[in-house]
């Protein structure tokens, strides 16, 4: 298996012991005959251990091409055509780059390091196996000395964790309500005690009452096991209370990471300003709801220089063909974006803080 | 629990039907102009060119049946015979009972339609799942179009082309029959030998019409279902190829098949009317096709009702193993 391990000799990647996934220059396309669309161009983040990292952005951002990407379950004619995956295994093993692995090594990483969470646990669920069995296989898969009666015991025991009764092993996924499914879909990810989860708006599906269950209970599952997440979805207000830090995607690209508080008081892309004031603050006095003008771009005929700029309030002169790189201007709060260039006066918030109106 | 009280109500679902069946296959010759005793007393005039006698007459519709008996009583009757699986006696080959004939035809039937019938569907079934797991592969793009060619060739055509080709042509099978008649029947190796001799070249045409059927559907089905989140999810889990495409993509995608799969079953009992007819293999189809053809109604009556039970039993058995394939299915009436 040792020979087929990509080690990463960047110094970055091996100082930093904490990171549980180094993501560089991550690019995905699809169609690569031809003229190839970019989901996702050049991204770039880092994941520390234990932490929650949410990736928010509008459809056709690049979210699910980003998942399918991280986990290596992309399917033609998406193709992973430059940039690195590093995953360092928290034993302290060789680094993995997911990419070049073989798919070999890939399966032993599968669920015992890294697991996921489908948007909807509707479809996630083989409709003809009981639940147990769906739990049993992967983990007799992982563990070829679990015999069967041990994995449906352990099977229980993981339901038990999420607030499903340990007797509904025996139950099929139809006799499930649709909140149970999804968190039997959690405890299934958790069944082989990765130390990476990703979620594909795991909440969308289900109403907001049990949205706050679920989200709770990923919260406190993730303080007792201490797996990291990568949590991927539209509803940046959800991100604000769950997430650690988070990452803006716009057409493909991410535009803004820096940590959940960073992005609610001062938010430096005037995309994530967009979104951030799309929608009503739970906790907080009302302003007026404003939304993004325009559609995101087609892909297929991406605009120059900057993506955003021809839905951004605030362009001015080279937006158009000078194309802003995240980072550039340092620090921990990153963001791509000429107007954070140097001259950091332009970036005030605009906030119309009348809520009264209503 | 649920489970009984589905396989109950099917039950008297298929009860009801199979009454319905007799009182049909009683009532519809009966129905229709002419009766066998009446053909017969008029065939024997016609031969001896003079009255039949009054006890010869009265024998004829001891046998095969008075016209001018009241219905009920007739029904009656009838369902007495059916009772002790007398079926009648055949016109034809008389004075075989028809359940002699029907007996003697059916191992035939069920060896040679029932076995290439499973046989086509396991192949069929089984490369498409390899096609549609890789739509779109080599394989894939060759197979499908071939298959799809193939399988809209009509059958008598395949049929009289690989009895002209392998049976005439080139003397490599026999060209009729079902075993070499100068052997003794019995389970001794040249005689078993015989039958597989005999019965490849129409087994092999069956299955060569019929798997391109089940190939192109459970490739489609596949193709559909490989897209599905737990799919996806199973290859996530890191669970090894083939479980991946057993359990999760192909147990899902054999659902529609299996169906079809059952009503191939149950039409077996029927035969193969142009396989038998073309190789005049001693099935059942063989034996309906020339009681049609010599008008013998005792044995059409019988080879029907035949024909429809077991067609209901092979439905009973698949809608009771589709309760167990789709534990969705239990929820429904």
């Amino acid at each position: 298996m040792s020979t087929q391990t990509a080690h990463d000799t960047r110094p970055a990647a091996r100082a930093a012991s904490g990171d549980v996934l180094h993501v560089t220059g991550l690019t995905v396309e699809y169609g690569t005959d031809g003229d190839p669309v970019r989901a996702c161009t050049d991204v770039t983040f880092t994941l520390r251990r234990g932490e929650i990292l949410g990736v928010a952005g509008e459809s056709g951002s690049g979210k699910s091409t980003l998942i399918t990407a991280l986990t290596r379950l992309q399917r033609p004619p998406a193709a992973t055509t430059a940039g690195s995956i590093v995953f360092h295994p928290r034993d302290g093993g060789p680094a993995v780059d997911l990419v070049t692995a073989s798919p070999r090594t890939l399966r032993a990483l599968r669920w015992t390091s890294l697991s996921i969470v489908l948007q909807s646990a509707m479809d996630a669920l083989n409709p003809v196996m009981r639940l147990g069995a769906q739990f049993a296989d992967v983990l007799r898969t992982h563990d070829r000395t679990l015999d069967r009666k041990a994995a449906w015991a352990r099977a229980a025991e993981l339901l038990t964790t999420v607030g499903i009764s340990g007797d509904r092993v025996r139950s099929y996924p139809h006799e499930l309500s649709g909140g149970m499914r999804q968190r039997a879909g959690i405890a299934l990810a958790l069944a082989c005690g990765p130390e990476l989860v990703v979620m594909d708006e795991p909440t969308t599906a289900v109403d907001v009452v049990m949205q706050r269950q679920i989200l709770a209970q990923v919260l406190r599952l993730r303080r007792t096991l201490g797996f990291a997440v990568v949590f991927v979805t539209h509803d940046l207000s959800l991100l604000l209370e769950l997430a650690d830090r988070i990452a803006i995607m716009y057409a493909g690209r991410i535009v803004e990471l820096g940590t959940a508080q960073e992005l609610y008081d001062a938010p430096r892309h005037p995309y994530t300003r967009g979104l951030r004031d799309s929608f009503p603050p739970l906790r907080a006095p009302l302003w007026r709801l404003t939304g993004i003008p325009g559609t995101p771009p087609d892909l297929r005929r991406p605009p120059s220089g900057c993506p955003f700029h021809p839905r951004c309030p605030q362009r001015f002169a080279g937006c158009d063909t000078h194309l802003p790189v995240l980072g550039e201007a340092g620090g921990a709060h990153l963001v791509a974006c000429r107007l954070d260039d140097g001259d950091a006066a332009a970036t005030g918030t605009e906030r119309t803080t009348d809520g009264g109106d209503r | 629990m649920r489970r009984w009280g589905f396989l109950l109500r099917r039950l008297g679902f298929y009860a009801a039907a199979a009454a319905a069946a007799v009182v049909l296959n009683f009532l519809l010759p009966r129905l229709m102009p002419g009766d066998p005793s009446s053909a017969i007393v008029e065939e024997l005039q016609r031969v001896s060119g003079q009255q039949v006698p009054p006890e010869t007459l009265e024998s004829i519709r001891a046998i095969f049946g008075d016209p001018d008996q009241n219905l009920g009583e007739q029904f009656v009757g009838y369902l007495g015979q059916l009772a002790r699986f007398d079926l009648g006696v055949s016109v034809v080959n008389f004075p075989v009972p028809v359940s002699e004939l029907v007996l003697q035809a059916l191992p035939w039937t069920l060896l040679l339609v029932g076995s290439t019938t499973v046989l086509a569907f396991v192949l069929g079934t089984g490369l498409g799942v390899v096609a549609g797991w890789k739509a779109g592969s080599r394989l894939d793009s060759v197979l499908t179009p071939l298959t799809a060619f193939l399988s809209s060739v009509p059958y008598f055509w395949v049929a009289l082309l690989a009895l002209w080709v392998f049976g005439f042509v080139l003397g490599w099978f026999p060209l009729s029959g079902g075993y070499d008649a100068n052997l003794a029947e019995g389970f001794n190796l040249p005689f078993l030998g015989s039958v597989l001799h005999y019965g490849a070249l129409p087994a092999a045409t069956i299955v060569f019409s019929a798997f391109g059927g089940w190939l192109l559907g459970m490739r489609n089905m596949t193709v559909t279902t490989v897209r599905e989140d737990y799919v996806l999810l199973a290859q996530a889990k890191g669970l090894s190829r083939g479980r991946v495409i057993l359990r999760y993509a192909a147990r899902n995608a054999m659902l529609p098949s299996f169906t079809g799969f059952a009503m191939a079953l149950g039409g077996v009992i029927g035969g193969a009317l142009l396989t038998e007819t073309v190789f005049s293999y001693p099935g059942i189809g063989y034996l309906l096709f020339e009681s049609l053809n010599k008008r013998d109604y005792p044995m059409m009556q019988g080879v029907f009702l035949i024909v429809t039970l077991a067609t209901l039993l092979a439905n009973l058995l698949a809608d009771s193993l589709y309760v167990v394939l789709d534990p969705r299915i239990r929820e429904q009436g």
